[in-house]
Protein backbone atom coordinates (compact mmCIF):
# COMPACT_ATOMS: atom_id res chain seq x y z
CA UNK A 1 0.00 0.00 0.00
CA UNK A 2 2.66 2.54 1.04
CA UNK A 3 5.59 2.54 -1.41
CA UNK A 4 8.83 1.71 0.37
CA UNK A 5 10.88 4.16 -1.71
CA UNK A 6 8.77 7.10 -0.41
CA UNK A 7 9.25 9.01 2.85
CA UNK A 8 6.30 10.17 4.94
CA UNK A 9 5.34 13.01 7.27
CA UNK A 10 3.15 13.04 10.36
CA UNK A 11 0.83 15.37 8.42
CA UNK A 12 0.30 12.60 5.86
CA UNK A 13 2.34 13.82 2.93
CA UNK A 14 4.77 11.63 1.02
CA UNK A 15 7.92 12.56 -0.87
CA UNK A 16 9.89 10.61 -3.44
CA UNK A 17 13.45 11.86 -3.81
CA UNK A 18 15.28 11.36 -7.09
CA UNK A 19 18.57 13.21 -7.27
CA UNK A 20 17.81 16.68 -5.93
CA UNK A 21 14.17 16.58 -7.01
CA UNK A 22 11.40 15.65 -4.63
CA UNK A 23 7.93 14.66 -5.80
CA UNK A 24 5.32 15.38 -3.13
CA UNK A 25 1.82 14.05 -2.63
CA UNK A 26 -0.68 13.16 0.07
CA UNK A 27 -1.02 9.65 1.43
CA UNK A 28 -3.79 7.17 0.89
CA UNK A 29 -4.69 7.60 4.55
CA UNK A 30 -5.03 11.36 3.98
CA UNK A 31 -7.37 10.97 1.02
CA UNK A 32 -9.48 8.47 2.94
CA UNK A 33 -9.79 10.85 5.87
CA UNK A 34 -10.65 13.77 3.60
CA UNK A 35 -13.26 11.95 1.56
CA UNK A 36 -14.25 13.20 -1.89
CA UNK A 37 -11.68 15.77 -2.97
CA UNK A 38 -13.18 18.57 -5.03
CA UNK A 39 -10.52 21.25 -5.23
CA UNK A 40 -6.74 21.49 -5.20
CA UNK A 41 -4.74 24.70 -4.81
CA UNK A 42 -1.07 24.38 -5.73
CA UNK A 43 1.80 26.88 -5.99
CA UNK A 44 3.26 28.07 -9.28
CA UNK A 45 6.72 26.99 -10.45
CA UNK A 46 9.38 29.18 -8.91
CA UNK A 47 7.59 29.54 -5.58
CA UNK A 48 9.82 29.02 -2.55
CA UNK A 49 8.57 26.47 -0.06
CA UNK A 50 9.73 25.88 3.48
CA UNK A 51 9.72 22.70 5.49
CA UNK A 52 6.67 22.46 7.73
CA UNK A 53 4.93 25.42 6.05
CA UNK A 54 1.79 25.16 3.95
CA UNK A 55 2.55 24.89 0.26
CA UNK A 56 -1.04 24.61 -0.89
CA UNK A 57 -4.34 23.06 0.05
CA UNK A 58 -6.76 20.34 -0.87
CA UNK A 59 -10.47 20.60 -0.26
CA UNK A 60 -12.96 17.85 0.24
CA UNK A 61 -16.69 18.38 0.13
CA UNK A 62 -16.60 19.16 3.82
CA UNK A 63 -13.34 20.89 4.59
CA UNK A 64 -10.08 22.54 3.58
CA UNK A 65 -6.75 20.96 4.52
CA UNK A 66 -3.33 22.49 4.20
CA UNK A 67 -0.58 20.54 2.54
CA UNK A 68 2.64 21.00 4.52
CA UNK A 69 5.90 20.87 2.68
CA UNK A 70 8.13 18.02 3.87
CA UNK A 71 11.17 19.94 2.64
CA UNK A 72 12.61 23.37 1.88
CA UNK A 73 13.15 24.24 -1.74
CA UNK A 74 11.64 25.67 -4.88
CA UNK A 75 8.63 24.48 -6.87
CA UNK A 76 9.69 23.08 -10.24
CA UNK A 77 6.30 21.91 -11.40
CA UNK A 78 2.79 21.43 -10.07
CA UNK A 79 0.35 18.79 -11.28
CA UNK A 80 -1.97 20.96 -13.35
CA UNK A 81 -4.19 18.02 -14.30
CA UNK A 82 -5.59 17.98 -10.79
CA UNK A 83 -7.36 21.31 -11.28
CA UNK A 84 -9.79 19.71 -13.71
CA UNK A 85 -9.78 16.27 -12.08
CA UNK A 86 -9.26 16.59 -8.31
CA UNK A 87 -10.96 13.21 -7.81
CA UNK A 88 -7.73 11.61 -9.03
CA UNK A 89 -6.41 12.33 -5.55
CA UNK A 90 -8.91 9.83 -4.18
CA UNK A 91 -8.18 7.28 -6.88
CA UNK A 92 -4.38 7.32 -7.09
CA UNK A 93 -2.79 9.48 -4.36
CA UNK A 94 0.59 7.73 -4.50
CA UNK A 95 0.89 7.81 -8.28
CA UNK A 96 -0.88 9.82 -10.94
CA UNK A 97 -2.14 12.39 -8.43
CA UNK A 98 1.22 13.68 -7.21
CA UNK A 99 0.96 17.36 -6.29
CA UNK A 100 4.27 19.15 -6.87
CA UNK A 101 7.89 18.59 -7.77
CA UNK A 102 10.41 20.51 -5.68
CA UNK A 103 14.09 21.28 -6.10
CA UNK A 104 15.48 20.34 -2.70
CA UNK A 105 17.62 22.82 -0.77
CA UNK A 106 19.03 20.05 1.42
CA UNK A 107 18.92 16.28 1.13
CA UNK A 108 19.46 16.00 4.89
CA UNK A 109 15.91 17.16 5.61
CA UNK A 110 14.56 13.99 4.07
CA UNK A 111 16.46 11.80 6.55
CA UNK A 112 14.20 12.94 9.38
CA UNK A 113 11.05 11.66 7.66
CA UNK A 114 9.36 8.32 8.26
CA UNK A 115 9.87 5.19 6.21
CA UNK A 116 6.82 3.30 4.91
CA UNK A 117 7.11 0.88 7.83
CA UNK A 118 7.38 3.71 10.35
CA UNK A 119 4.45 5.52 8.77
CA UNK A 120 2.22 2.47 8.92
CA UNK A 121 3.19 1.99 12.56
CA UNK A 122 2.37 5.67 13.11
CA UNK A 123 -1.07 5.09 11.59
CA UNK A 124 -1.49 2.12 13.87
CA UNK A 125 -1.89 -0.31 11.00
CA UNK B 1 -27.34 15.34 29.03
CA UNK B 2 -24.00 17.03 28.46
CA UNK B 3 -21.62 14.85 26.57
CA UNK B 4 -18.03 14.57 27.70
CA UNK B 5 -15.44 13.16 25.33
CA UNK B 6 -16.14 9.49 24.80
CA UNK B 7 -19.72 9.92 26.02
CA UNK B 8 -21.40 10.97 22.80
CA UNK B 9 -25.12 10.45 22.47
CA UNK B 10 -26.04 7.60 20.16
CA UNK B 11 -29.11 6.84 18.11
CA UNK B 12 -30.61 3.33 18.17
CA UNK B 13 -29.01 2.85 14.74
CA UNK B 14 -25.47 3.54 15.94
CA UNK B 15 -24.35 -0.10 15.88
CA UNK B 16 -25.88 -0.54 12.42
CA UNK B 17 -23.86 2.40 11.07
CA UNK B 18 -20.65 1.20 12.65
CA UNK B 19 -21.15 -2.32 11.32
CA UNK B 20 -21.64 -0.93 7.80
CA UNK B 21 -18.30 0.89 7.95
CA UNK B 22 -19.70 4.42 8.10
CA UNK B 23 -17.33 7.21 9.00
CA UNK B 24 -18.60 8.58 12.29
CA UNK B 25 -18.21 12.12 13.62
CA UNK B 26 -19.11 14.11 16.70
CA UNK B 27 -22.08 16.13 15.47
CA UNK B 28 -23.14 18.50 18.25
CA UNK B 29 -22.52 15.84 20.87
CA UNK B 30 -23.98 12.99 18.80
CA UNK B 31 -21.99 10.13 17.31
CA UNK B 32 -23.36 10.30 13.76
CA UNK B 33 -22.46 8.91 10.32
CA UNK B 34 -21.01 11.65 8.11
CA UNK B 35 -20.68 9.28 5.16
CA UNK B 36 -20.90 5.64 4.17
CA UNK B 37 -19.47 5.34 0.66
CA UNK B 38 -18.73 9.00 -0.05
CA UNK B 39 -20.58 12.29 0.10
CA UNK B 40 -20.74 12.82 -3.67
CA UNK B 41 -22.03 9.31 -4.30
CA UNK B 42 -24.66 9.59 -1.56
CA UNK B 43 -25.69 13.03 -2.82
CA UNK B 44 -26.24 11.63 -6.32
CA UNK B 45 -28.14 8.61 -4.97
CA UNK B 46 -30.65 10.91 -3.26
CA UNK B 47 -31.04 13.12 -6.34
CA UNK B 48 -31.44 10.20 -8.75
CA UNK B 49 -32.69 7.22 -6.76
CA UNK B 50 -33.37 6.99 -3.03
CA UNK B 51 -31.31 7.49 0.12
CA UNK B 52 -31.91 6.62 3.77
CA UNK B 53 -30.87 9.01 6.52
CA UNK B 54 -30.80 8.27 10.22
CA UNK B 55 -32.06 11.52 11.73
CA UNK B 56 -32.99 10.03 15.07
CA UNK B 57 -30.89 12.67 16.78
CA UNK B 58 -33.58 15.21 15.91
CA UNK B 59 -35.85 16.17 18.79
CA UNK B 60 -39.61 15.82 19.08
CA UNK B 61 -41.92 17.73 21.39
CA UNK B 62 -45.56 16.92 21.90
CA UNK B 63 -47.99 19.64 22.95
CA UNK B 64 -51.40 18.58 24.14
CA UNK B 65 -54.36 20.18 25.84
CA UNK B 66 -57.28 22.56 25.27
CA UNK B 67 -54.84 25.43 24.61
CA UNK B 68 -52.23 23.49 22.65
CA UNK B 69 -52.87 25.67 19.60
CA UNK B 70 -52.59 28.88 21.63
CA UNK B 71 -49.24 27.78 23.04
CA UNK B 72 -47.88 26.75 19.62
CA UNK B 73 -49.03 30.03 18.13
CA UNK B 74 -47.47 32.01 20.98
CA UNK B 75 -44.00 30.43 20.72
CA UNK B 76 -43.82 30.11 16.91
CA UNK B 77 -44.16 32.70 14.16
CA UNK B 78 -46.14 30.76 11.55
CA UNK B 79 -49.90 30.44 12.02
CA UNK B 80 -50.72 26.95 13.29
CA UNK B 81 -54.45 27.80 13.28
CA UNK B 82 -54.27 27.44 9.49
CA UNK B 83 -53.12 23.81 9.73
CA UNK B 84 -55.61 21.04 9.15
CA UNK B 85 -55.37 17.74 10.97
CA UNK B 86 -52.63 15.78 9.18
CA UNK B 87 -50.89 18.87 7.87
CA UNK B 88 -47.45 20.20 8.79
CA UNK B 89 -45.57 23.43 8.25
CA UNK B 90 -42.17 25.01 8.70
CA UNK B 91 -41.94 27.60 11.44
CA UNK B 92 -39.62 29.28 13.92
CA UNK B 93 -39.47 29.43 17.69
CA UNK B 94 -38.76 33.13 18.10
CA UNK B 95 -37.12 35.05 20.92
CA UNK B 96 -38.31 38.41 22.20
CA UNK B 97 -35.43 40.03 20.22
CA UNK B 98 -36.77 38.54 16.99
CA UNK B 99 -33.97 35.95 16.70
CA UNK B 100 -34.45 32.21 16.57
CA UNK B 101 -34.56 29.76 19.44
CA UNK B 102 -34.79 27.17 16.67
CA UNK B 103 -36.47 26.37 13.38
CA UNK B 104 -39.09 23.64 13.57
CA UNK B 105 -41.71 21.60 11.79
CA UNK B 106 -45.18 21.80 13.34
CA UNK B 107 -47.51 18.85 12.77
CA UNK B 108 -51.18 19.03 13.72
CA UNK B 109 -52.49 15.68 14.98
CA UNK B 110 -55.73 17.09 16.43
CA UNK B 111 -57.15 20.39 17.60
CA UNK B 112 -55.60 19.72 21.01
CA UNK B 113 -52.47 17.86 19.88
CA UNK B 114 -49.42 19.23 18.05
CA UNK B 115 -46.08 17.60 17.37
CA UNK B 116 -42.92 19.62 16.87
CA UNK B 117 -39.81 18.28 15.16
CA UNK B 118 -36.82 20.31 16.38
CA UNK B 119 -33.06 20.36 15.88
CA UNK B 120 -30.96 17.78 17.71
CA UNK B 121 -28.64 20.19 19.46
CA UNK B 122 -31.51 22.51 20.46
CA UNK B 123 -33.99 19.96 21.76
CA UNK B 124 -33.34 20.42 25.47
CA UNK B 125 -33.31 24.20 25.14
CA UNK B 126 -36.48 24.13 23.03
CA UNK B 127 -38.29 21.89 25.48
CA UNK B 128 -37.45 24.17 28.42
CA UNK B 129 -38.37 27.25 26.41
CA UNK B 130 -41.78 26.00 25.28
CA UNK B 131 -42.57 24.59 28.70
CA UNK B 132 -41.61 27.84 30.44
CA UNK B 133 -43.64 29.95 28.02
CA UNK B 134 -46.60 27.64 28.55
CA UNK B 135 -46.51 27.95 32.32
CA UNK B 136 -45.57 31.67 32.38
CA UNK B 137 -48.49 32.51 30.13
CA UNK B 138 -50.80 30.08 31.90
CA UNK B 139 -51.80 28.10 28.82
CA UNK B 140 -53.80 24.96 29.53
CA UNK B 141 -51.42 22.66 27.65
CA UNK B 142 -48.72 20.14 28.48
CA UNK B 143 -45.35 19.86 26.79
CA UNK B 144 -43.60 16.53 26.60
CA UNK B 145 -40.13 15.80 25.25
CA UNK B 146 -40.65 12.53 23.40
CA UNK B 147 -37.41 12.74 21.43
CA UNK B 148 -35.63 10.13 23.55
CA UNK B 149 -38.28 7.52 22.71
CA UNK B 150 -38.51 8.14 18.97
CA UNK B 151 -36.29 7.36 16.03
CA UNK B 152 -36.58 9.20 12.76
CA UNK B 153 -35.61 7.82 9.37
CA UNK B 154 -35.72 10.02 6.27
CA UNK B 155 -36.39 8.22 2.99
CA UNK B 156 -35.52 10.75 0.29
CA UNK B 157 -35.32 10.74 -3.46
CA UNK B 158 -37.41 10.13 -6.58
CA UNK B 159 -37.82 6.44 -5.70
CA UNK B 160 -38.79 7.10 -2.05
CA UNK B 161 -42.51 6.46 -2.58
CA UNK B 162 -41.92 3.09 -4.23
CA UNK B 163 -39.42 2.05 -1.58
CA UNK B 164 -41.54 2.92 1.43
CA UNK B 165 -44.77 1.69 -0.17
CA UNK B 166 -43.41 -1.87 -0.15
CA UNK B 167 -43.43 -1.79 3.66
CA UNK B 168 -46.75 -0.12 4.40
CA UNK B 169 -50.43 -0.61 3.59
CA UNK B 170 -50.96 3.15 3.94
CA UNK B 171 -51.36 4.57 0.44
CA UNK B 172 -48.47 7.02 0.10
CA UNK B 173 -49.23 8.67 -3.23
CA UNK B 174 -52.22 10.64 -1.84
CA UNK B 175 -50.11 12.16 0.97
CA UNK B 176 -49.37 15.69 -0.19
CA UNK B 177 -46.13 17.57 0.38
CA UNK B 178 -46.07 18.71 4.01
CA UNK B 179 -48.93 16.38 4.98
CA UNK B 180 -48.61 13.32 7.18
CA UNK B 181 -50.51 10.32 8.45
CA UNK B 182 -50.17 7.65 11.07
CA UNK B 183 -50.02 4.01 10.14
CA UNK B 184 -47.70 1.06 10.25
CA UNK B 185 -44.42 0.48 8.53
CA UNK B 186 -43.69 -3.23 8.48
CA UNK B 187 -45.87 -3.70 11.54
CA UNK B 188 -44.33 -0.86 13.55
CA UNK B 189 -46.50 2.10 14.54
CA UNK B 190 -45.27 5.09 12.54
CA UNK B 191 -45.94 8.70 11.75
CA UNK B 192 -45.31 9.06 8.03
CA UNK B 193 -44.71 12.65 6.91
CA UNK B 194 -44.04 13.77 3.36
CA UNK B 195 -41.33 16.19 4.44
CA UNK B 196 -37.58 16.39 4.03
CA UNK B 197 -34.40 18.39 4.01
CA UNK B 198 -32.94 17.48 0.65
CA UNK B 199 -34.97 19.26 -2.03
CA UNK B 200 -36.29 15.88 -3.20
CA UNK B 201 -39.58 14.08 -2.75
CA UNK B 202 -39.61 11.77 0.22
CA UNK B 203 -40.74 10.95 3.70
CA UNK B 204 -39.65 11.34 7.27
CA UNK B 205 -40.94 8.50 9.40
CA UNK B 206 -41.08 8.55 13.18
CA UNK B 207 -41.01 5.14 14.89
CA UNK B 208 -40.34 3.74 18.38
CA UNK B 209 -36.62 3.32 19.06
CA UNK B 210 -36.90 -0.45 19.41
CA UNK B 211 -38.17 -0.78 15.81
CA UNK B 212 -35.57 1.44 14.14
CA UNK B 213 -32.78 -1.08 13.37
CA UNK B 214 -35.23 -3.59 11.89
CA UNK B 215 -36.96 -0.95 9.75
CA UNK B 216 -33.65 0.48 8.58
CA UNK B 217 -32.58 -2.91 7.30
CA UNK B 218 -35.98 -3.65 5.77
CA UNK B 219 -35.95 -0.29 3.96
CA UNK B 220 -32.52 -1.11 2.54
CA UNK B 221 -33.84 -4.42 1.29
CA UNK B 222 -37.09 -2.92 -0.03
CA UNK B 223 -35.20 -0.22 -1.90
CA UNK B 224 -32.56 -2.50 -3.35
CA UNK B 225 -34.31 -2.71 -6.72
CA UNK B 226 -34.41 1.11 -6.85
CA UNK B 227 -30.74 1.53 -5.92
CA UNK B 228 -31.19 2.66 -2.32
CA UNK B 229 -28.17 3.52 -0.19
CA UNK B 230 -27.69 4.93 3.28
CA UNK B 231 -26.65 8.58 3.24
CA UNK B 232 -24.86 10.51 5.95
CA UNK B 233 -24.82 14.01 7.34
CA UNK B 234 -22.29 15.11 4.73
CA UNK B 235 -24.72 14.52 1.87
CA UNK B 236 -27.58 15.87 3.97
CA UNK B 237 -25.69 19.16 4.11
CA UNK B 238 -24.82 19.40 0.40
CA UNK B 239 -28.40 18.46 -0.50
CA UNK B 240 -30.00 21.05 1.77
CA UNK B 241 -27.50 23.70 0.64
CA UNK B 242 -28.46 23.19 -3.02
CA UNK B 243 -32.10 23.48 -1.95
CA UNK B 244 -31.12 26.64 0.02
CA UNK B 245 -32.73 25.38 3.22
CA UNK B 246 -31.61 27.08 6.41
CA UNK B 247 -29.46 25.34 9.02
CA UNK B 248 -29.66 26.53 12.61
CA UNK B 249 -26.37 28.05 13.75
CA UNK B 250 -25.60 29.13 10.19
CA UNK B 251 -28.35 31.01 8.30
CA UNK B 252 -30.41 31.47 11.45
CA UNK B 253 -29.27 31.99 15.05
CA UNK B 254 -30.49 33.67 18.21
CA UNK B 255 -29.22 36.93 16.71
CA UNK B 256 -30.59 36.58 13.17
CA UNK B 257 -34.26 37.08 12.49
CA UNK B 258 -36.56 35.37 9.97
CA UNK B 259 -37.09 38.54 7.93
CA UNK B 260 -33.43 38.97 7.03
CA UNK B 261 -33.09 35.19 6.60
CA UNK B 262 -35.58 35.35 3.72
CA UNK B 263 -38.20 33.57 5.82
CA UNK B 264 -40.84 36.29 6.02
CA UNK B 265 -43.24 33.72 4.56
CA UNK B 266 -43.27 31.96 7.95
CA UNK B 267 -43.93 35.18 9.90
CA UNK B 268 -47.68 35.76 10.17
CA UNK B 269 -48.09 39.22 11.69
CA UNK B 270 -51.86 39.10 11.35
CA UNK B 271 -52.41 35.99 13.47
CA UNK B 272 -52.41 37.75 16.86
CA UNK B 273 -49.73 38.16 19.50
CA UNK B 274 -46.67 35.92 19.55
CA UNK B 275 -43.29 36.03 21.20
CA UNK B 276 -40.97 38.32 19.25
CA UNK B 277 -43.76 39.84 17.17
CA UNK B 278 -43.26 43.37 18.51
CA UNK B 279 -39.56 43.33 17.71
CA UNK B 280 -40.10 41.84 14.26
CA UNK B 281 -42.65 44.58 13.51
CA UNK B 282 -40.11 47.21 14.55
CA UNK B 283 -37.44 45.61 12.37
CA UNK B 284 -39.81 45.49 9.43
CA UNK B 285 -40.93 49.11 9.94
CA UNK B 286 -37.32 50.33 10.22
CA UNK B 287 -36.39 48.42 7.05
CA UNK B 288 -34.03 45.46 6.83
CA UNK B 289 -30.31 46.21 7.04
CA UNK B 290 -29.07 42.94 5.59
CA UNK B 291 -30.43 39.95 3.77
CA UNK B 292 -29.51 36.34 3.14
CA UNK B 293 -28.44 35.77 -0.47
CA UNK B 294 -27.22 32.90 -2.60
CA UNK B 295 -23.92 33.13 -4.43
CA UNK B 296 -21.84 31.15 -6.87
CA UNK B 297 -18.09 31.31 -7.09
CA UNK B 298 -16.94 32.71 -10.42
CA UNK B 299 -13.24 32.62 -9.51
CA UNK B 300 -11.33 29.52 -8.48
CA UNK B 301 -12.06 28.50 -4.92
CA UNK B 302 -14.75 27.43 -2.53
CA UNK B 303 -16.37 29.92 -0.17
CA UNK B 304 -16.97 28.19 3.13
CA UNK B 305 -18.88 28.76 6.35
CA UNK B 306 -17.66 31.85 8.18
CA UNK B 307 -15.58 33.34 5.37
CA UNK B 308 -15.78 37.12 5.00
CA UNK B 309 -17.48 38.71 2.01
CA UNK B 310 -16.08 41.92 0.57
CA UNK B 311 -17.47 44.31 -1.98
CA UNK B 312 -15.01 46.69 -3.65
CA UNK B 313 -12.40 45.88 -1.03
CA UNK B 314 -14.55 46.55 2.03
CA UNK B 315 -16.05 44.01 4.43
CA UNK B 316 -19.71 43.54 3.51
CA UNK B 317 -20.90 40.30 5.06
CA UNK B 318 -20.14 36.65 5.71
CA UNK B 319 -20.76 33.20 4.33
CA UNK B 320 -23.25 31.25 6.45
CA UNK B 321 -22.87 27.98 4.52
CA UNK B 322 -20.76 27.28 1.49
CA UNK B 323 -19.30 24.40 -0.45
CA UNK B 324 -19.56 22.44 -3.63
CA UNK B 325 -23.01 21.92 -5.12
CA UNK B 326 -22.57 18.52 -6.75
CA UNK B 327 -25.80 18.50 -8.76
CA UNK B 328 -25.68 22.12 -9.91
CA UNK B 329 -21.97 21.66 -10.54
CA UNK B 330 -21.04 25.02 -9.04
CA UNK B 331 -19.33 26.10 -5.86
CA UNK B 332 -22.20 27.76 -4.04
CA UNK B 333 -23.11 29.32 -0.75
CA UNK B 334 -25.43 31.45 1.29
CA UNK B 335 -24.30 34.75 2.76
CA UNK B 336 -25.53 37.86 4.48
CA UNK B 337 -25.11 41.09 2.53
CA UNK B 338 -26.15 44.71 3.12
CA UNK B 339 -29.65 45.20 1.78
CA UNK B 340 -28.43 47.57 -0.96
CA UNK B 341 -26.18 44.88 -2.42
CA UNK B 342 -28.52 41.95 -1.84
CA UNK B 343 -29.55 41.56 -5.46
CA UNK B 344 -29.04 39.00 -8.18
CA UNK B 345 -26.01 39.72 -10.34
CA UNK B 346 -24.18 41.71 -7.65
CA UNK B 347 -20.44 40.98 -7.89
CA UNK B 348 -18.90 40.07 -4.52
CA UNK B 349 -15.58 38.72 -3.33
CA UNK B 350 -15.19 35.87 -0.89
CA UNK B 351 -12.08 36.11 1.28
CA UNK B 352 -10.55 32.66 0.93
CA UNK B 353 -7.45 32.37 3.05
CA UNK B 354 -6.62 36.09 2.65
CA UNK B 355 -7.30 36.10 -1.08
CA UNK B 356 -10.30 37.90 -2.55
CA UNK B 357 -11.96 35.45 -4.95
CA UNK B 358 -14.77 36.57 -7.25
CA UNK B 359 -18.31 35.42 -6.78
CA UNK B 360 -21.74 36.61 -7.82
CA UNK B 361 -25.12 36.80 -6.14
CA UNK B 362 -27.57 34.38 -7.77
CA UNK B 363 -31.17 33.38 -7.15
CA UNK B 364 -32.07 30.55 -4.76
CA UNK B 365 -32.80 27.72 -4.51
CA UNK B 366 -29.76 26.64 -6.47
CA UNK B 367 -31.49 23.35 -7.21
CA UNK B 368 -35.16 22.71 -7.76
CA UNK B 369 -36.46 19.28 -8.63
CA UNK B 370 -38.64 18.77 -11.70
CA UNK B 371 -42.24 18.29 -10.56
Amino acid sequence: MYPTNYKYTKEHEWILVEGHTGTIGITDHAQQELGDIVYVDLPKPGTAVEVGKALGSVESVKAVSDIYSPVTGEILESNTELAAAPEKLNADPHGEAWLVKVKLASLAEVDGLMSATDYQAYLGE
Amino acid sequence: MESAAGALRKTPLNAVHRASGAKMVDFGGWDMPVQYTGILDEHAVVRNRVGLFDVSHMGELEIRGPQALELVNWVSCNDASKLQVGQAHYSGLILENGGFVDDILVHKFADDHFFLCVNASNQDKDFEHVQKQGSDRGFDATVENIGPTLSQIAVQGPRAVETLQKLTATPLAPIGYYWFTTGEVSGAPATIARTGYTGEDGFEIYVPNSEAPRLWNELLTAGEEFGVKPAGLGARNTLRLEAAMALYGHEITDELNPLEAGLSWIVKFNKGEFLGKRKLEEIKAAGLKRKLCGFKMTGRGIGRDGYEIQIDGSPAGWVTSGGPGPTVNLNIGLCYLPIEQAKTGQPIQVMIRNQAVDAEVIATPFYKRAK
